[in-house]
């Protein structure tokens, strides 16, 4: 009996008869309220789809690797419905003639059926494989720009390790589906894979067995690489992108500096209806370039390589861009062995090979910790460095592009020897030096040149823009006045932070009892590396005091002109 | 008989005479002497030819005898096809000592390589210029020249890349491109071993597998190149090369126009 009692009212909106609204409506209104009533996405979209995105070129080089991903699982589909992941072995009985007869794996000469036999395959194979390089490249480049951008910082380094976990999750995936048309260039990848995991130490062979099921090549590996391929890695791609959007949204997306732009908002455009189009139109280019390249240009030509055959090599073998600093490291590499009570440690394979992985995504991972354990700081950051302003971060990421094409072109060397005519052997010893000289050299360059532009902006705040008049005082002295900058300008070159040199702290308190230190002498020398080559920013002292003389150029300016006048109507 | 007898105290019987003796002397000695045939005449005058070019061009290197020097090595019983292969394909003479000698534009025309051939000949003899029909790729099925191609991968593509593009060797020296090489150069090159060059016997490969390998070649570098443009034909170098000039920075250009567009409110 504890049943409400009926509300009875005297009249109800539900009762009353109303007219049929005469306003027109969208005819995609009906559908729309449809899905609505079931999903409440109008209440999801409410707020989404008016999110801020700001404009620059450089925050679409990740829209470009979404998209080269999305079209990768377009074209993989359809390969998937032709390629046989098989070694078995047949005799190739295709129409291209120069493998008729040839003894090779269902793998291969699938993937030759997909290339000759099915209609548009070769075309597909083609774009799948240029968009592979396009997705690594550039999600290495995104990351470049996240990198020299500092947009790693607080509150972003979570989606920055997601970003790592992408970009190596990237690299398996491109080098398994490197391996799986079972040609000549691609069982030497694996052949080459082979080696780095027997290289590593006490259970290199045992690991061989476990990936290979046996020895190599054995029967297995492609059937596995094929579920690597098109399940587990691109299962966890679509998992950390997702992620890794979410907290784009989540965090909303970083701005440059400028007039108007503060940590506390964005500064943009809508989500839609203006980033719609123009992220929607971008795919259709990324698409149609992804289309054009697979149309024009010819990519790995698997019919000319031929079945894999672990008895055979060819020379120019290489693997695919992404992965040729390890080629390169291990290509230059000194023969270095150890032979201890009958096991052999492989230095020259396992060091280069496995360590320049584990250095490039280690150093990547740990760098967000190890910047702000530098500076000490522990803010938020929403709007983005110029790379000048952080000179030494900037040095250090030259540095590391250097040290990796360096790297690249050990990969590529015997290339570069025919097409150059150079000696292999000197380019080996050259690069075994210069990978260690060329990075330092350039992190001193990039940082000076870093610290010119500082000091550049800081003249030009303080004593603004050069006007291009050249004035000839009585005296005969020359003197070139100068035009004062806009506010906004001002506030673009001086709005970033400069963070103070950390101190190492007292050893003991004020009563000399022994405390522990909170700024260790190591992490104050790290530090004051770090930091203290910036170029000081104009002070408000400063900018008060130039002001007060700049409006003197402007006056020198309109005198220099008025007595040029002068001069020409005397004339 | 009258005429004669009448005749032999005549002034110009005895002149007559003997040149009736020498006359049937000189017949009878060109029927029983050994034949010396028009070619034989020719030969030693090829080989005189040859050792003329001999000693301008090569004896600097290679010795007055062909017996070799510290520049050079002895070229006593390498063969006509050796000689055929450096000098038509213009490696020898060689302009200066280097860390291999490069193909070039050859120098003899063929009648001075084969004079050439003739005197390092008489040396001694060595791997005989082929005949076209051990060489000649004419006549086979699709099925022998698919197997030239996995002979080629097997023997020659770890020097000579994938389909005879040519390959870096340590020292500056390197496997040439085959792609402009004549059938009968890579049968030579194969016998004779030039260079860094280890020799195939026809122990190794037979003259069949021979042909089968070069009609490989002509197959493979006369083929459309499918798929499109060849870029450099560089594997994975050129590609990876030309993912970030057009992909990247075609990319990267586009970005910068549909970032620079604002919008425009209705």
């Amino acid at each position: 009996m504890m049943a409400k009692p009926t509300i009875i009212t005297e009249s109800s909106p539900a009762l009353e008869a109303e007219e049929a609204p005469v306003t027109k409506k969208s005819p995609v209104a009906g559908p729309l309220g449809w899905a609505d009533d079931r999903l409440g996405l109008a209440k999801l979209g409410r707020g989404n789809l008016r999110k801020v995105f700001p404009d620059h070129w450089s925050f679409l080089l990740g829209e470009v690797a979404l998209y080269s991903f999305v079209i990768l699982l377009l074209t993989g589909v359809f390969l998937t419905i032709w390629y046989k992941p098989s070694m078995a072995e047949i005799e190739y009985a295709g129409s291209y003639q120069l493998m008729k007869g040839i003894p090779m794996s269902e793998a291969l000469s699938s993937t030759l059926n997909i290339s000759f036999d099915v209609r548009g395959g070769l075309l597909v194979r083609q774009i799948h494989h240029w968009a592979a390089l396009l997705f690594v490249a550039a999600a290495f480049v995104h990351m470049l720009r996240v990198f020299f951008t500092g947009a790693f910082r607080k509150p972003r380094e979570v989606n920055w390790l997601i970003g790592v976990g992408l970009l190596s999750m990237s690299l398996i995936a491109g080098f398994a589906g490197y391996s799986l048309p079972d040609d000549l260039l691609s069982g030497t990848g694996l052949r080459f894979v082979d080696g780095l995991i027997r290289s590593i130490p006490i259970i290199g062979t045992w690991a061989e067995f476990f990936v290979f099921g046996g020895q190599f090549p054995g029967d297995i590996i492609i059937p596995r690489l094929y579920m690597v391929h098109i399940l587990l890695v691109p299962g966890l791609l679509l998992g950390l992108i997702s992620a890794h959007l979410a907290l784009v949204v989540y965090h909303k997306h970083t701005q440059y500096p400028g007039p108007g732009r503060t940590e506390n908002n964005v500064v943009g455009y809508p989500l839609f209806p203006v980033y719609m189009a123009k992220a929607g139109g971008f795919f259709f280019v990324v698409f149609g370039l992804l289309v054009l390249m697979g149309g024009l240009f010819q990519i790995n030509p698997v019919w000319l390589y031929g079945p894999y055959d672990p008895a055979k090599i060819t020379a120019g073998s290489q693997p695919d861009w992404y992965m040729g600093f390890v080629e390169g490291a291990i290509r230059i590499v000194p023969n270095w062995e150890t032979h201890i009570w009958g096991t052999t440690w492989s230095w020259n394979v396992f060091v280069p090979g496995l360590g320049m992985m584990g250095l490039l995504f280690g150093l990547l991972a740990a760098w967000p910790f190890v910047e702000a354990w530098l500076t000490g700081d522990k803010r938020e950051h929403h709007v983005l460095d110029r790379p000048r302003n952080v000179p030494t971060r900037t040095a250090l990421g030259v540095a590391g592009i250097t040290a990796f094409s360096l790297f690249m072109i050990g990969g590529g060397n015997d290339i570069i020897a025919t097409r150059f005519r150079l000696d292999l052997n000197a380019i080996t010893l050259f690069l075994r030096v210069a990978v260690f000289v060329l990075p330092v050299i350039a992190f001193l360059i990039t940082r000076r040149v870093c610290i010119g532009l500082q000091r550049a902006d800081k003249e030009r705040v303080l004593h603004g823009s050069e006007s291009g008049i050249i004035s000839r005082a009585p005296d005969g002295g020359y003197s070139e006045p100068h035009l004062p900058i806009s506010v906004d300008e001002q506030y673009t070159l001086t709005s970033h932070l400069q963070h103070a040199v950390l101190e190492a702290g007292p050893t003991a308190d004020e009563n000399g009892i022994r405390i522990k230190q909170k700024v260790s002498p190591l992490r104050a020398r790290l530090s004051r590396w770090f930091l203290e080559h910036d170029a000081a920013k104009p002070t408000a002292a400063e900018l008060e005091e130039a002001a007060s003389h700049g409006v003197g150029g402007v006056r020198e300016i309109e005198a220099a002109e008025a007595r040029a006048l002068e001069e020409s109507s005397n004339r | 008989m009258n005429f004669l007898s009448k005749r032999r105290r005549h002034a110009a019987a005895r002149p007559l005479l003997l040149l009736l003796a020498l006359l049937v002397v000189g017949v009878g000695y060109s029927v029983v002497s050994p034949q010396q045939t028009s070619a034989d005449t020719d030969m030693s005058q090829q080989v005189e030819e040859g050792k003329a070019l001999f000693n301008v061009s090569c004896s600097s290197c290679h010795g007055l005898n062909g017996e070799g020097t510290t520049q050079g090595p002895s070229l006593i019983g390498v063969g006509t096809a050796s000689v055929n292969f450096q000098v038509a394909t213009g490696r020898m003479p060689a302009a200066r000592p280097e860390a291999q000698i490069p193909a070039r534009t050859p120098l003899y025309s063929a009648e001075q390589v084969n004079a050439l051939a003739a005197y390092i000949s008489t040396w001694g003899a060595g791997v005989e210029s082929p005949k076209e029909s051990q060489y000649s790729p004419e006549g086979l099925s699709a099925e022998e020249i698919a197997r030239g191609g996995a002979l080629f991968r097997a023997n020659c593509s770890a020097c000579h890349g994938i389909v005879g593009g040519g390959g870096a060797l340590p020292g500056g020296k390197y496997a040439p491109s085959l792609l402009e090489t004549a059938n009968i150069h890579v049968w030579e090159a194969m016998r004779t071993g030039p260079q860094q060059m280890p020799v195939f016997s026809k122990d190794v490969i037979s003259d069949d597998d021979a042909r089968e390998i070069i009609g490989y070649l002509n197959e493979a570098h006369s083929q459309p190149t499918f798929g499109g443009l060849g870029m450099g034909e560089n594997g994975p170098v050129s590609e990876g090369f030309w993912v970030f000039i057009f992909g990247i920075g075609g990319l990267a250009l586009i970005a910068t126009w549909i970032a620079k567009k604002g919008a425009r409110a209705r």
